[in-house]
């Protein structure tokens, strides 16, 4: 099998915020709201990371 | 209310039972506390997140390599329970890692674990009454 390093990324990020939003609230409404937030963390804070490499190499 | 300081459970479940159940099948200390929907998003999840590690070609890590970094990553697979058995059952995992693709299914596999820790946690706070539902 193989996946694009984006695709990896999504996966990750999908697995690990269902298991952050169910562990860490105690409430199904904010288990959601804190899963889609860590969701948009990781694939956000990956984005940008990769631009700031981009920006160092050039 | 059922506190740990008054030796009761939230739940009626062992808190014990439900962190050792947890740890070996992902979700199913969530399941004995009567946590349907959550053991079966959990199981998806991490199982999901191994089975692709394993899929990327992902490294399964050994005890006593003599490597720290093989302990840590060793600790972090252990962390599947009897996900990890299986693997090494089935000799998953033992080709080495030649792309990077590969290196990430270690780490999903790793991580996989890890998240496995947190969620048999889970369940033994819900089944202790520190977590409230």
């Amino acid at each position: 099998m193989t996946i694009s390093h984006f695709s990896a990324v999504l996966l990750f990020s999908l697995f690990t915020s269902i298991v952050f939003g169910i562990t860490q609230r105690a409430e199904p409404k904010k288990m959601v709201s804190f899963g889609a937030l860590c969701f948009a963390l990781f694939v956000g804070g990956t984005i940008a990371a990769s631009w700031a490499m981009w920006l160092i190499k050039h | 209310m059922p506190s740990v300081a008054d030796g009761k459970t939230g739940s009626g479940v062992s808190p014990t039972l439900a962190l050792l159940a947890g740890w070996l099948v992902p979700g199913a200390g969530h399941l004995l506390v009567g946590k349907r929907v959550r053991a079966g998003l959990l199981l998806v999840s991490i199982g999901c997140m191994f089975a692709i590690g394993i899929a990327l070609k992902g490294k399964i890590y050994m005890p006593n390599t003599g490597e720290p970094l093989d302990m840590l990553g060793f600790a972090g697979d252990l962390g599947s329970g009897l996900l990890y058995g299986l693997a090494r059952l089935m000799g998953w995992g033992q080709a080495p890692v030649l792309v990077a693709v590969a290196d990430y299914g270690t780490k999903f596999i790793v991580v996989a674990g890890l998240l496995n820790v947190v969620a048999a946690v889970d369940a033994h706070s819900l089944a202790n009454g520190r977590k409230r539902s």
